[in-house]
């Protein structure tokens, strides 16, 4: 299929961007900046982006702990994404949250999640919920190779198998479940193969090439929007950094991280925009100093905001606190 | 007066919301053909298709889809059936409903119900018997109401319907044959405020769902032997009413604390704590707490019995508190 430059231009930025909000969050993490612990997307970027540019702003995702990368691209504001990750007051979640808790329902997303599989049953309702009001809406659910080994995952596969719910289900098989590799952890080659057990279509795809990955989950979103139901995508892809920045990383080589490298997703788009000449050098080079531009601003803004009040704490529990005891 | 049973209290509740309220629907095992397995949603029998939806046994995905309902803006409403079940989906309640809005800083509202039977009664042992608040309680990030009759029943489940926040209620099973005086209009009970179920200046005894009603069956008891007792019925857990509380400790100056579910570490625990934080010199004697024993549910009628606190320990822990 053929593509406007614009739209190839788009998903080239959008990947270049997750991956430059990355590399600083790593680099501000290293430097002792940010409290917590950071999840990166490095090399996955291409599931987030190719899934959700098939989406509009009133459809929903739900995410995980490695979720910068579902935020920016569903379009995340990435000054309040870093003053979080700062713990600041101006984040998206005033400093409650952090990394892996970030929600922004402005633009549908209903929440990143510590818990692997935790936003399964969440993203199975928002599907449940559309489909009794009647909209058109879809929800794309991001998760793990790790959260597809999850009681919630197959409660959930069932569950909007037999409703017809417009629940995309987006396995981004890493390779990875913190430091368990998948093939000593899942019972099947491709994740994928899990659909026929529930009746739904499944695919496996190349999850580092986005263009790949936007067409699988485009035919995905139509088939949710005219109510036939869920599927579920295992988009293969390869974490090049650790489970977290700083871990420890006897559980693979870094011969076998090295050969994943040149397979990754933004240079191997890059590579082909520039073959069709969609992509100059100097349009190469403007999109990552514009990048670099935004996230320099993002860790500005951070850095000069405040840190919330000690008793904002006690602020957010419940819409309507009276009577509860602090 | 009008009387329905305190299972029709429940239906009676969720109709008339869900005629007012477009978004509320609800979900569980056996609602749509058998109206829920204690006859809870008899009114909605035949009513809202598409609303009333029967699931899968999946608990992590039936509590934590209200999540997912109520951030797109719905008002989901999850039948538990039984509160032991939650622990089988805990994950979706204690992980996901009790902190997303708090994690989120405070985006969205999370407008949902969970609601089944708890307690004890009819011999079903140590998975189908138990109360499990105290734990809801401890945990912050959600509303606790146990009503325990009719009236109770419909004005706090319809409060519910209509709050900003998560609310799990908790319906006693042997409670729901229960009939009771219920008006045809309309009213709503606001959650944190205690009703004063008898009054009485000799002791105080706080309690809750079928403790209330073995509590004024002990009181009556204890008028007889001259002793007068005040019933107070918190109705909400979370939050609780420290003012009817703290107001009627200070007439009486004797408090006992009675509840069905375990004695060690249950809620009387936390209110005792905060009693005498509060109302040390105002307290006359230390206060006492009945609860059940720290036992899982026994099966055998003789060995349920046992470990299930009933008025006669309500009326000891009285005579008990006033030294008598």
């Amino acid at each position: 299929m053929e593509y406007s430059k614009d739209f190839l231009l788009g998903l080239y930025r959008m990947m270049v961007r997750i991956r430059e909000f990355e590399e600083t969050g790593e680099k501000l993490m290293l430097g002792g900046k940010l409290p917590g612990s950071l999840h990166q997307y490095v090399g996955e970027e291409a599931i987030a982006v190719g899934a959700t540019a098939n989406l509009r702003n009133d459809d929903y995702i739900t995410s995980t702990h490695r979720g910068h990368g579902h935020m920016i691209a569903k379009g995340a504001n990435t000054q309040k994404m870093m003053a979080e990750l700062y713990g600041k007051s101006t984040g998206y979640c005033k400093g409650k949250g952090g990394s892996m808790h970030m929600m922004d329902l402005s633009i549908g997303v209903l929440g990143a999640n510590g818990i692997v599989g935790g936003g399964l049953p969440i993203a199975t309702g928002a599907g449940l919920g559309i489909k009794v009001r009647g909209t058109d809406q879809v929800v794309v659910a991001f998760f793990g190779d790790g959260g597809s080994n999850t009681g919630a995952f197959h409660e959930s596969l069932n569950f909007c198998a037999i409703y017809k719910l417009p629940v995309i289900f987006m396995v981004e098989n890493n390779k990875f479940a913190t430091t368990t590799r998948v093939e000593e952890s899942t019972s099947v080659e491709n994740i994928s193969d899990r659909a026929a057990g529930y009746t739904i279509p499944g695919f496996s795809i190349d999850g580092n090439d986005v263009i790949e990955v936007y067409e699988t989950v485009k035919e995905a979103v139509k088939r949710a929007r005219a109510g036939d139901g869920p599927t579920l995508i295992e988009a293969k892809t390869y974490r090049l950094k650790g489970h977290f920045v700083g871990d420890s990383r006897a559980y693979r080589t870094q011969e076998e991280v090295d050969k994943f490298w040149p397979h990754e997703p933004i240079r191997r788009l890059g590579k082909k925009l520039r073959q069709s000449g969609v992509l100059s050098d100097g349009e190469k080079e403007r999109i990552e100093q514009e990048t670099k531009k935004e996230m320099e601003e993002a860790v500005k803004f951070a850095e000069e905001s405040p840190l919330p009040l000690p008793e904002d704490a006690l602020k957010d529990l419940f819409v309507d606190d009276s009577g509860y005891d602090y | 007066m009008r009387e329905i049973t305190f299972a029709d209290a429940v239906g009676e509740a969720l109709a008339e919301e869900m005629e007012r309220d477009p978004t509320i629907f609800t979900y569980g095992q056996g609602l749509v053909k058998v109206g829920g397995i204690f006859g809870a949603y008899k009114a909605l029998l035949g009513k809202f298709p598409g609303r009333v939806i029967d699931t899968p046994i999946s608990e992590e995905v039936i509590y934590g889809s209200t999540v997912g309902a109520a951030l797109v803006g719905m008002r989901p409403v999850a039948e538990f059936m039984f509160a032991d079940f939650l622990f089988v989906g805990f994950q979706s309640v204690a992980l996901q409903i009790q902190k997303i809005r708090y994690m989120s800083g405070g985006q969205g509202k999370l407008r949902l119900v969970l609601r089944g039977a708890d307690g004890v009664g009819s011999s079903l042992a140590a998975q189908h018997s138990e109360s499990i608040e105290t734990i809801l309680m401890n945990i912050p990030g959600i509303k606790v109401i146990i009503p325990c009759t009719p009236y109770d029943m419909k004005g706090l489940m319809k409060t519910a319907l209509r709050s900003d926040d998560p609310v799990i209620c908790f319906e006693h099973k042997m409670l729901y044959k229960m009939k009771g005086f219920v008006p045809e209009e309309e009213y709503l009970i606001p959650f944190g405020v205690a009703d004063i179920k008898r009054r009485g200046n000799d002791a105080t005894v706080v309690t809750m769902s079928r403790m209330v009603h073995e509590s004024l069956k002990a009181a009556g008891e204890l008028e007889n032997q001259g002793i007068s007792v005040e019933v107070i019925d918190l109705r909400t857990l979370v939050p609780w009413d420290r003012k009817t509380v703290f107001e009627s400790v200070k007439k009486t100056g004797h408090l006992v604390i009675a509840h069905e579910t375990w004695k060690r570490a249950g809620w009387g625990a936390e209110i005792a704590s905060v009693v005498q934080e509060k109302l040390f010199d105002d307290l006359d004697a230390p206060i006492l707490r009945v609860g059940g024993k720290n036992v899982p549910m026994p099966f055998s009628p003789s060995l349920q019995e046992y470990v299930t606190p009933h008025y006669d320990d309500v009326v000891s822990a009285v005579k008990k508190v006033l030294s008598k």
